[in-house]
């Protein structure tokens, strides 16, 4: 079963304890000068932004169907069964195209290394694979980020945003956008104000889907293509070949 | 011999030097140091300018290898070697511009074992990996008869239609596919230039400009060489052109039409600046110009119109690559003077490569001694005199 994060942004208290759960996780740097730090890099896979004294996560939203991975040449990222978009440093050969074509635009890169990765938050794979919740999930104080089966989060959110309509805006942001994604939001405040693209700017359509309606094409439009090519190869020499023995006929009555 | 130092050669030398340098600090302090991209803007100058403009300008040489060998249009066997020089060389010097902007260019040969294809990268990737040997093969021909070896020379023609064919496959497909590259951002690209149509336009601009850069280079080389200019092959590829530009247009205002773009495009802003100096260069001078027969005729006009088409579908791509993504993000991206330098080097090796093989090697004019397909008849109408040229 796959798993997600859901966020529930009014119950963020702000306490960033999920950044610094996730720098350890990941072993990076964390002090109080990159607590203060209010963007996400290459060293701060998520971030809790302050906007009128509502707070909001960003991470990797982990899509069903991510189009980093889709666009990847080498297929270093990957959507694992459990969830996750993983990352496979050893395959990457840097072409920054999953950072372009991110409808989040989430990926970072570590554009002062001699050779660069690109980070973003990869979901404690080896935890979830354990059965334990992400970093950023378990230590969080008052279950704003929640860790579960997508499911059972989708259900959970629609409780609450129906039990307490006024609290929250009627919408469960990664239902539906681009085909869904593993990590889930319901707040009060416009994602948007925090970043997030606008649900109807980015649709409900899967991003791979964009190019996958011209890629699919392509193994049928080779052999074809081919046939046409050679056709016209044969017909314009053919021509040729049929002129000079017309011309050498012509030559042999003269004699 | 002496070296006698031209004004081209300054040039030529402080080019180099700076794009050494900037090179050093590419290697040596990261991408983050010599260029000015970001995690917002993360495709720069090297991507728009090197990549996706630097294919298209080496689209010369898969479109008269098809009007030649695939087409048989006789008139413009002149123009083949130089246009697929010029292609050979473009694709060398595009990888060459890849291994800068790639973060890890040393893994460029993962494309080879960890293969996505679902991706249209891993797609252009594998044609222009396949495409640069079919060029080498176009080209080798040049090398043998240099050295005078004759079986090699028939080794190739023996699989010259393979080359030809699989050649124009090849280009079809990953020029188009550089267009591909960007339908997966429908949200990031302004929609002046997004469309479900980007790689039928790429395909279109690439053969647009194959003609223009051909044009280009033969009067540019006529004028290096100090070699006599094949008019009629000019009349014939203006003509051409004009036929080119019409269906590019057409197509490209259907594509606005059919998204309600219409009257957008019209109003003032700044995406409508750039695209009206893209549309300007690339439709308006150029097909105006070539409208003329008095241009049609005149190498010094053709000239100006090929410059023109030229420009304006370079600026088309940039707008794509990034003006296009300026608003999403939010600010604008100015490449750092590294970034130019480098690019500025590798268009500076270019012509340099050029030069020395148009010197070195039978690229102009001697073709007709052996030539590379199997003899064929000359018949009277593949002489075309003046008087049908400007037809």
């Amino acid at each position: 079963m796959s798993k997600a994060i859901l966020y529930d942004a009014t119950m963020c208290i702000g306490c960033k304890q999920c950044e610094g759960a996730c720098a350890q996780q990941n072993h990076l740097p964390y002090d109080d000068a990159v607590a203060a730090e209010s963007v996400q890099s290459a060293h701060k896979y998520t971030v809790v932004l302050t906007k009128d004294d509502k707070f909001m996560r960003r991470l990797c939203m982990h899509c069903q169907k991510p189009a980093c991975a889709s666009v990847c040449p080498v297929g270093a990222l990957h959507k694992t069964a459990e969830g996750p978009v993983v990352y496979d440093v050893w395959k990457c050969i840097g072409c920054r195209y999953c950072m372009v074509a991110c409808p989040f635009s989430q990926p970072r890169y570590e554009w002062q290394a001699l050779n660069p990765r690109v980070r973003k938050c990869i979901m404690c794979p080896d935890r979830v694979v354990a059965g334990k919740p992400t970093a950023c999930a378990e230590i969080c104080p008052t279950g704003a980020t929640r860790f579960g089966e997508r499911e059972a989060l989708i259900n959970e959110a629609k409780q609450r945003i129906q039990q307490n309509p006024s609290n929250y805006r009627p919408h469960i942001y990664g239902l539906e956008e681009v085909g869904g994604t593993s990590v889930l939001l319901i707040s009060s405040a416009n994602v948007e104000d925090y970043g997030y693209p606008a649900s109807a700017r980015i649709g409900d359509t899967p991003m791979p889907e964009y190019t996958g309606r011209v890629m699919e094409r392509i193994p049928d439009f080779i052999p074809l293509w081919t046939m046409v090519l050679g056709g016209i190869y044969w017909v314009s020499h053919r021509r040729d070949e049929v002129a000079l023995a017309e011309a050498q006929e012509k030559n042999g009555s003269a004699k | 011999m002496k070296f006698k130092l031209t004004l081209w050669r300054v040039i030529f030398i402080v080019i180099m030097v700076l794009g050494l340098y900037s090179s050093f600090v590419r290697y040596f302090r990261g991408l983050g140091a010599v260029s000015n991209m970001t995690d917002q803007f993360p495709w720069g100058l090297w991507i728009g300018f090197d990549c996706l403009c630097g294919v298209m300008l080496a689209a010369g040489g898969f479109c008269m290898v098809g009007a030649v060998y695939l087409f048989n249009v006789e008139r413009l066997h002149a123009v083949v070697r130089p246009a697929v020089l010029t292609a050979f060389l473009g694709y060398l010097l595009f990888i060459v511009g890849l291994m800068f902007d790639l973060g890890r260019p040393w893994f460029i040969w993962h494309q080879i074992i960890y293969r996505n294809p679902h991706s249209v990268m891993f797609e252009v990737g594998f044609c222009v990996m396949t495409y640069t040997t079919v060029l080498f093969f176009e080209f080798l021909p040049n090398v043998f008869e240099r050295l005078n070896w004759k079986t090699p020379i028939k080794w190739i023609q023996k699989i010259y239609p393979v080359l030809i064919v699989g050649g124009i496959l090849l280009s079809t497909l990953h020029q188009s596919s550089l267009g591909s590259l960007y339908l997966i951002m429908p949200s990031k690209l302004h929609p002046f230039w997004y469309t479900p149509a980007l790689p039928f336009f790429f395909f279109g601009s690439a053969v647009a400009v194959g003609l223009a850069m051909t044009i280009f280079e033969s009067t540019q080389s006529a004028k290096a060489f100090g070699r006599q200019l094949e008019l009629p092959v000019l009349v014939t590829l203006g003509g051409a052109l004009l036929v080119a530009l019409w269906v590019n247009l057409l197509l490209r205002f259907e594509d606005y039409f059919h998204r309600g773009l219409l009257r957008e495009i019209f109003k003032p802003s700044y995406e409508a600046y750039f695209l009206w100096i893209e549309l300007t260069l690339t439709f308006v001078i150029p097909i105006t110009m070539l409208s003329f027969k008095k241009v049609r005729v005149s190498p010094q006009l053709l000239y100006l119109a090929s410059i023109s088409t030229v420009l304006g579908f370079i600026t088309n791509r940039l707008n794509i690559a990034l003006i296009g993504f300026e608003t999403y993000v939010g600010h604008h991206y100015v490449p750092k003077w590294t970034e130019f330098s480098i690019t500025l080097m590798i268009i500076a090796v270019g012509f340099a490569l050029f030069g020395v093989a148009a010197r070195y090697l039978p690229i102009f004019g001697e073709e007709e001694k052996h030539a590379v397909v199997h003899p064929r008849v000359r018949s009277a109408e593949a002489t075309p005199v003046l008087s049908h040229a400007g037809d």
